[in-house]
C-alpha cells in the first residue's frame, strides 16, 4: 500500500500511509483507536474507498473496489465482530455465497469435503453437524478464520482475533497463524494486547492519527517503546499505583454459598471498602454468570449476596441497583448502551427516578446539567449531552457506561472487562477512575481477560475454574504463571 | 445537531411544506376550491380520527418493536359490550356515558394484558399473540351480539357521537363544526405525546426498543413497561370502538374489521415510527394519519376510481418509508 489517503467529513483518517507486507510473515499493526487501523484495512479488504494511493498485490497495481474484488485477489478478512450465520452449521458457514451446486442444488457433499480440507489445513476438529451458536466463542472465531481461508487467501487480515479468546484458544490460534505464515502467506494482525507481540510478530508498524510513525522489527521493539510510539509520550507504567485497604475497612459485598445450576457453585468471597478483587479464569469458567448473579440479572441462583450488611433479593436488577450495586456490563453494545439513545439519556436511565419533578414529568435540564458534570469529570469526547451513543467511538461509549453508574451512589461496582476493545489512552483513564472510586470507599470486583490489567489492577485475584473459585491469591503471590496454571488446571490450589 | 443534522431538520420541514403546498395547489384547483374550504378540512380531520387513534396505541406498541394485530377486533369487541352495558343498567346523561366508556376502556385494556401475558413471560411474538386476541375478540364480539348489531336504547350518547364541540361559538365565528371525535382525537394526541416525550414510562419505552437488555440491566422493569404498552393500545381501540358506537347508535361486531387494522399501522410508519423499535413519535402517527386522509379526500375530490385509490395509497406508503431509510442512510453515512 502506497500513500493511503481517506478523509471523512471533518477529520483526516488517513495521510501518506505505506505498508509493505511479505510473504511469509506476521504484520502487527498497533495504535490507540481512532488512529486509522481499521480504516485502512477497510480499504485493503474493499469495503472503503481511498481518496488517494495505490494497492500493489505482488507487485502488480490493483483496484479493489468490493469485499468480492478482494477475495479474487486472494485478501482474506477477519472481522472482529462475528459474521457467522448462528443457526448454520459449520461447512454451511464455512462455504457461506461460495456453495458448491449441483444442478443448482446445494451440492452438501462438497461443502462439507471443502469445510474438511481447510480445517485439515488449520489442523483443526470442529463438530460438523450442530449450528455455530452451539459452539463456544473461541471455536466461533475459529470458524470465522476458517471462512476467511477458505477463499484461498494469501494475504490474511486479523482484526483483534483475540478479543474474544481465553489464554489456551489464543495459544491455539497462535500455532495456526504460525502454520499460515510457514506456508507463505502474509498476515496482518491488529492488536491491543502488548503481551501478545513477541510471540506472535516479526514487524510492528505503529499507526498514529491516521500516519505511520514507525516500522521496526519486533525484536528490536519493547513494549515500552511501542505503547510510547502509540501515545506520542512516554509512559512510565501500565497501571497507576494500587493505594492499600485500609486495615479497618468495612465489608461492602458479601457472597456466601454462590450458586447457579450447572454453572457456578459454592462461590463464597467478600470485598472490603477500598478494594478491588480480580475474578480471573478462562472463558466459560464462570466469572461473567458470578458478576451476573450478584448484579440480579439472572434468577433463579443459590446462596446469599449481601451489601453493606443487607441482603439482597436474587434476580431483582431494580433492588441490586438500589443497594449500590452497579454493573458495567462486557458487551456495551448489546447490554450497556442503548446506541439510539443520545448520551444524556443513556446516562439517566437507570437512575431516571431522580430527575421526575413533582409533576411527574422528567426534567430534561436537570438531565442536562447532570449529564454535562459527567462528561466534564470523566473527559467524555462528545460533542455534547444530546449527541447519540452510536456516534461514539468505543473507549467513549465506556466512559459513558461508567457516567451511568456514576451518577448515582453505587458503592459496589462489578467491571466486566472494563477496558476490551479500546485504547491504551481510555484504559488507562478507567484504571485512574477505578482508582477514585475505592479511594471513596467503593468495592470492585473486576474480571479481565486481559492478565497483566487484571494482576496489575487487583488487591487479591480469585481464579475461577469450572464455576468454582479454585484458589486465592494476594497481590503479592498472584504471578502470571501461578494464575494461568490454576485456572488451566495445570496445578491444584 | 451536526451540520448534516441540520440541514436533514430543514429538508424535512422544508420538503414537508413544499409536498403539502404542492398538492394542495393541485387538488384546490382541480376540484375548483372545494378542497380547502374549511368544511372539507373538518371532514378530513373527522375521517382519520378513528384510524389515528388506533395509531397512536399502536405507536407505543411498535417502539417497543412490538405490533398489536388485534387492535381491529377489539374495536368490535369493546363496541359491542359497551352497547350492551349501556342498555343494561339504569343510568342517563353523564354517569351513563362515563361507565360506559370505563367498561369499554377495561374490556380494552384487559384484552391488552392478555396480549401482553405470553409475549414478556415465555418470550413469544407479539405478531402470534395478537392475531389469536384478533380472532378470539372478533369471534367474541359476534357472539355477544349474536351477529346483529347492538342498538343503543339510550339517545344520551348522539353528541360524543356526532356532536359539534362548542358549537355555539363556531357558529358564532362563522366557522364549520368541530366534530366531538376529533376533539376526543387531540386529546388522545396530547396526552400520549406527553406520557410518550416527557415521563419515565415513556422514556423506557424508548429504551426497551433500542436495547431491550440494556434496559433490564439499568433496572427497568421489562415485563411491566412492555405490559403497559398493550394495554395502551387495547385502551386506545376501546375508545375507537366507544366513539363508532355512540356515531353509529349501535355496537356492531363488524366495525374496525376492515381496512382499519392495516391503514393504522400504515399511519404508524409514514409518520416515521420505526418498525425495528427504539425511534418514534405520536405526533408523526397523526401527520401520518392525515397524510392517508388527505390523499384519500383529494382522490375523492378528484374523482379517482376507488380502486385505483388504494394502488395510489400504497405506492404512497411505499414512497415515505423508502425516502425516510434514504434519509436515515445519507445522516449515518
Amino acid at each position: 500500500m502506497r500513500g493511503i489517503g481517506k478523509s471523512f467529513p471533518g477529520v483526516r483518517a488517513l495521510s501518506d500511509v505505506s505498508l509493505t507486507l511479505n510473504a511469509g510473515e506476521v504484520l502487527v499493526l498497533v495504535g490507540e483507536n481512532g488512529a486509522g487501523k481499521s480504516t485502512l484495512m477497510k480499504i485493503l479488504s474493499g469495503a472503503l474507498p481511498a481518496d488517494e494511493g495505490e494497492i500493489l498485490v505482488n507487485g502488480t497495481p490493483v483496484r479493489i473496489g468490493s469485499p468480492q474484488e478482494a477475495q479474487h485477489l486472494g485478501i482474506g478478512m477477519i472481522y472482529q465482530e462475528f459474521t457467522l450465520v448462528p443457526q448454520l452449521n459449520v461447512p454451511a458457514n464455512i462455504s457461506l455465497g461460495a456453495e458448491a451446486t449441483h444442478a443448482g442444488l446445494i451440492d452438501s457433499a462438497a461443502v462439507n469435503e471443502r469445510a474438511r480440507r481447510v480445517l485439515d489445513e488449520l489442523g483443526l476438529e470442529l463438530p460438523f453437524d450442530v449450528p455455530v451458536s452451539r459452539l463456544s466463542v473461541g471455536q466461533q472465531q475459529l470458524v470465522e478464520i476458517a471462512k476467511a481461508l477458505a477463499t484461498s487467501a494469501r494475504i490474511i487480515v486479523m482484526d483483534e482475533p483475540t478479543a474474544a479468546l481465553s489464554d489456551r484458544e489464543i495459544e491455539r490460534l497462535f500455532t495456526i497463524v504460525r502454520r499460515l505464515r510457514a506456508n507463505g502467506a502474509g498476515i496482518i494482525y491488529i492488536s491491543h494486547r502488548m503481551e501478545e507481540l513477541p510471540q506472535i510478530a516479526d514487524r510492528v508498524t505503529v499507526l498514529r492519527d491516521g500516519k505511520v510513525v514507525e516500522t521496526r522489527a519486533a525484536s528490536d521493539f519493547p513494549a515500552a517503546e511501542i505503547i510510547a510510539a502509540m501515545v506520542g509520550r512516554r509512559l512510565t507504567s501500565h497501571f497507576p499505583e494500587l493505594p492499600p485497604v485500609p486495615a479497618d475497612a468495612p465489608v461492602r459485598l458479601e457472597v456466601r454459598g454462590l450458586g447457579r445450576e450447572g454453572i457456578v457453585s459454592d462461590v463464597s468471597f467478600s470485598v472490603r471498602a477500598g478494594e478491588i478483587v480480580g475474578l480471573a479464569g478462562l472463558i466459560g469458567a464462570g466469572r461473567t454468570e458470578i458478576l451476573r448473579a450478584i448484579a440480579g440479572a439472572d434468577a433463579p441462583i443459590a446462596g446469599t449476596i449481601l451489601v453493606d450488611g443487607r441482603v439482597l433479593h436474587p434476580g431483582r436488577i431494580g433492588g441490586a441497583i438500589d443497594a449500590g450495586v452497579a454493573f458495567i456490563t462486557e458487551d456495551r453494545k448489546a447490554q450497556g448502551l442503548v446506541l439510539g439513545m443520545s448520551v444524556r439519556e443513556n446516562v439517566t436511565l437507570a437512575h431516571l427516578k431522580e430527575f421526575v419533578d413533582r409533576d411527574q414529568l422528567v426534567n430534561v435540564v436537570r438531565e442536562r446539567g447532570a449529564t454535562a458534570r459527567l462528561i466534564d469529570e470523566l473527559q467524555i469526547k462528545t460533542p455534547g449531552t444530546e449527541q447519540l451513543a452510536r456516534n461514539l467511538s468505543g473507549g467513549t461509549q465506556q466512559k459513558v457506561v461508567l457516567a451511568k453508574w456514576l451518577l448515582g451512589d453505587a458503592r459496589v461496582f462489578l467491571f466486566d472487562e472494563p477496558t476490551r476493545g479500546i485504547d491504551v489512552g481510555a484504559k488507562s483513564e478507567i484504571y485512574k477512575l477505578m482508582i477514585d472510586l475505592i479511594a471513596r470507599g467503593a468495592a470492585i470486583v473486576m474480571v479481565s481477560s486481559d492478565l497483566p490489567e487484571l494482576l496489575g489492577m487487583s488487591h487479591r485475584v480469585l481464579v475461577v475454574r469450572d464455576g468454582r473459585i479454585a484458589a486465592e491469591f494476594s497481590r503479592a503471590e498472584a504471578t502470571p504463571n501461578r494464575v494461568i496454571a490454576v485456572a488451566t488446571g495445570a496445578a491444584a490450589a | 445537531m451536526t451540520q448534516r443534522e441540520r440541514f436533514d431538520y430543514w429538508l424535512r420541514i422544508g420538503g414537508a411544506i413544499a409536498f403539502v403546498i404542492v398538492l394542495v395547489a393541485i387538488v384546490d384547483v382541480a376540484s375548483r376550491g372545494s378542497f380547502l374550504e374549511p368544511s372539507n378540512i373538518v371532514r378530513v380531520l373527522r375521517q382519520i380520527t378513528y384510524n389515528c387513534i388506533l395509531g397512536v396505541g399502536q405507536t407505543f406498541v411498535i417502539i417497543t418493536s412490538g405490533i398489536d394485530l388485534s387492535v381491529g377486533s377489539l374495536v368490535a369487541l369493546t363496541g359491542v359490550v359497551a352497547a350492551l352495558f349501556a342498555n343494561s343498567v339504569h343510568l342517563s346523561g353523564f354517569p351513563l356515558i362515563a361507565a360506559t366508556l370505563i367498561v369499554a376502556l377495561a374490556v380494552g385494556c384487559a384484552a391488552g394484558w392478555v396480549n401482553a401475558l405470553p409475549v414478556v413471560k415465555l418470550n413469544l411474538p407479539p405478531f402470534i399473540t395478537t392475531l389469536a386476541m384478533l380472532e378470539m375478540a372478533v369471534g367474541a364480539a359476534f357472539i355477544l351480539s349474536h351477529g346483529r348489531p347492538v342498538a343503543l336504547q339510550s339517545a344520551d350518547f348522539q353528541n360524543t357521537g356526532i356532536g359539534s364541540f362548542l358549537g355555539g361559538l363556531t357558529r358564532a365565528l362563522h366557522l364549520p363544526n368541530i366534530p366531538v371525535p376529533v376533539v376526543w382525537m387531540l386529546a388522545v394526541i396530547v396526552i400520549a405525546s406527553v406520557l410518550l416525550n416527557r415521563t419515565r414510562f415513556g422514556r423506557y419505552v424508548f429504551a426497551i426498543g433500542g436495547n431491550e437488555e440494556a434496559a433490564r440491566l439499568a433496572g427497568i422493569n421489562v415485563t411491566r413497561v412492555k405490559t403497559a404498552v398493550y394495554m395502551i393500545s387495547g385502551a386506545c381501540a376501546a375508545i375507537v370502538g366507544f366513539l363508532y358506537m355512540a356515531l353509529f347508535s349501535s355496537g356492531s361486531p363488524q366495525t374496525g374489521t376492515g381496512d382499519e387494522l392495516l391503514e393504522s399501522i400504515a399511519a404508524v410508519v409514514v409518520g416515521g415510527t420505526s418498525l425495528m423499535g427504539g425511534r418514534g413519535s405520536v405526533v408523526g402517527t397523526f401527520f401520518g394519519a392525515l397524510l392517508i386522509g388527505v390523499l384519500y379526500n383529494a382522490m375523492n375530490l378528484l374523482n379517482v376510481d376507488s380502486y385505483l385509490q388504494k394502488v395510489l395509497l400504497g405506492a404512497v406508503i411505499l414512497l415515505a418509508v423508502v425516502l425516510d431509510e434514504l434519509r436515515k442512510r445519507y445522516l449515518t453515512s
